[in-house]
């Protein structure tokens, strides 16, 4: 049963983890001060995985930076690029081995935590599955859960 | 390419080339003969936080091998002014050839070696870490041993901000140490060191109870509870004093164990302890001198001599 009606330009996101599909938007910056209209189903019956959320943003193509930022929250999310209410593109999510200026280190006595220090805030991927991430200069393991809290 | 931020910057044969570096130069450290293989190069000793011995072996140990030492302490400084560690680092870098940094945040020591060509040694960054203690204490430890393989360490106090603990633990774990880590619940290893020790393959026992392990232990590395990183005093009150060592607790201890302290101590270490066969605090001290000179050459990339006169 189609939730949500084809769109005609933009970016379709499929398979997000059941629930995260606002995570997904706050890390996108999608929350606020956009007007790109936005659908959005959530706890939707998969074949692959029981339950997903799955978006459709309106009149915006995604670029590759920001596909990735989605690595950390649904890292098996299928994404595609809708032009003419078709399929143009099928994009990968890729999770590198860091992220540079995507999320500030949580940690209050990282040297980081002062903003008027210059350097790009930088946190290591240690290990994918289960996700583990470490700030690069304090070496303080992240809070996947409260990860979307300190995008930059 | 020569800094120092954690143990994981060394290899386990650097380490040991290191230590048999730091050997070699016990006599110019001991001031019985002159080497001025640093002539010419200047130290930044940069201390953002309080520190006797550290800053004090790093200055003796540039100066007996002919160099200089300049120093900044965040008290009357640009620091305190509220001038960036991005800032100070860039004047640094223009004035010395290589800068040992203490800072209470962690992560300052990576930070600055971003920021600067010149090489960078970490003399401790917050609760993070303390490689170049760990170079002396592993040099104190094969000094007493004779090798640093398959040892039984107990670490004793606080383990969640002893930054020594931190690096130490991660170094000794690589060379195939059991380690006993004896503290209060709420002075725990944080976990992402005990999971990665246990990556390592190494066997650790977390305990709050210290006596039934001393029996079996090569080192005992007891640690201050320190007062400054808790952040509230009923916390530190809490946990303070709970582990107390004195002459009648390691009268059962292998013959061998040497008691070990990064210093300074307040009352978990008894005095009744010095003058026993085990205290190895003071020589530890002093191991400071010939390991950091070592870790200065590395540093500027000067070839110690395999024989010193």
């Amino acid at each position: 049963m189609r939730r949500v009606t084809a769109i005609c330009n933009g970016t379709a996101i499929d398979h997000i983890p059941s629930g995260h599909a606002l995570q997904v938007l706050k890390m996108l910056r999608f929350d606020v001060g956009r007007s790109n209209p936005i659908s959005m189903v959530m706890n939707v019956p998969s074949g692959k995985m029981g339950r997903k959320d799955v978006l459709k943003i309106e009149d915006r193509e995604l670029n590759q930076e920001e596909l990735d930022r989605l690595a950390l929250i649904a890292p098996k999310a299928s994404v595609a690029i809708i032009r003419n209410y078709s399929v143009a593109e099928k994009r990968t999510i890729e999770l590198g081995s860091e992220l540079i200026n995507i999320v500030k280190c949580s940690f209050s006595n990282c040297i980081t935590q002062n903003d008027r220090e210059p350097l790009p805030h930088k946190l290591k991927i240690v290990s994918s599955e289960p996700m583990e991430i470490r700030c690069s200069y304090c070496g303080k393991n992240q809070d996947i859960d409260e990860i979307v809290d300190y995008i930059i | 390419m020569g800094d120092l931020i954690t143990m994981d910057d060394l290899t386990n044969k650097e380490i040991l080339q290191i230590l048999k570096e730091a050997n070699t130069l016990l006599p110019v450290a001991r001031g019985e003969t002159y080497l001025p293989l640093l002539q010419g190069k200047v130290l930044g000793n940069l201390f953002f936080e309080n520190s006797t011995r550290t800053r004090m072996s790093f200055e003796t140990a540039m100066k007996r091998l002919g160099g200089e030492v300049i120093n900044l302490s965040s008290i009357g400084s640009s620091v305190a002014k509220g001038e960036t560690l991005y800032d100070t680092m860039q004047m640094v870098d223009g004035y010395t050839d290589i800068a040992v940094i203490r800072h209470p945040n962690q992560g300052a020591a990576q930070y600055s070696a971003d920021a600067v060509s010149i090489p960078i040694l970490n003399a401790g960054d917050g609760a993070g870490n303390h490689p170049t203690q760990t170079m002396l204490d592993l040099f104190t430890i094969h000094e007493a041993h004779g090798s640093l393989e398959g040892l039984n360490v107990m670490m004793v106090g606080d383990l969640r901000y002893g930054r020594t603990t931190h690096s130490l633990s991660h170094a000794l774990v690589r060379f195939g140490a059991e380690l006993t880590l004896v503290s209060p619940e709420s002075l725990k290893m944080p976990a992402e060191i005990v999971s990665d020790l246990k990556n390592h393959g190494a066997e650790v026992t977390e305990t709050e109870e210290m006596a039934s392990s001393i029996g079996s232990a090569d080192v005992i590395y007891m640690t201050r509870i320190q007062k400054e990183r808790f952040p509230d005093e009923d916390e530190y009150n809490k946990v303070a004093g709970v582990y107390k060592l004195d002459a009648s607790d390691i009268s059962e201890a292998k013959a061998e164990m040497i008691v070990m302290h990064p210093l300074p101590r307040v009352n978990e270490l008894h005095a009744s302890v010095d003058s026993t066969k085990h205290a190895r605090y003071f020589q530890q001290a002093f191991n400071g001198v010939p390991t950091r000179m070592a870790l200065l050459c590395r540093g500027l990339g000067i070839k110690v001599p395999k024989k010193v006169k």
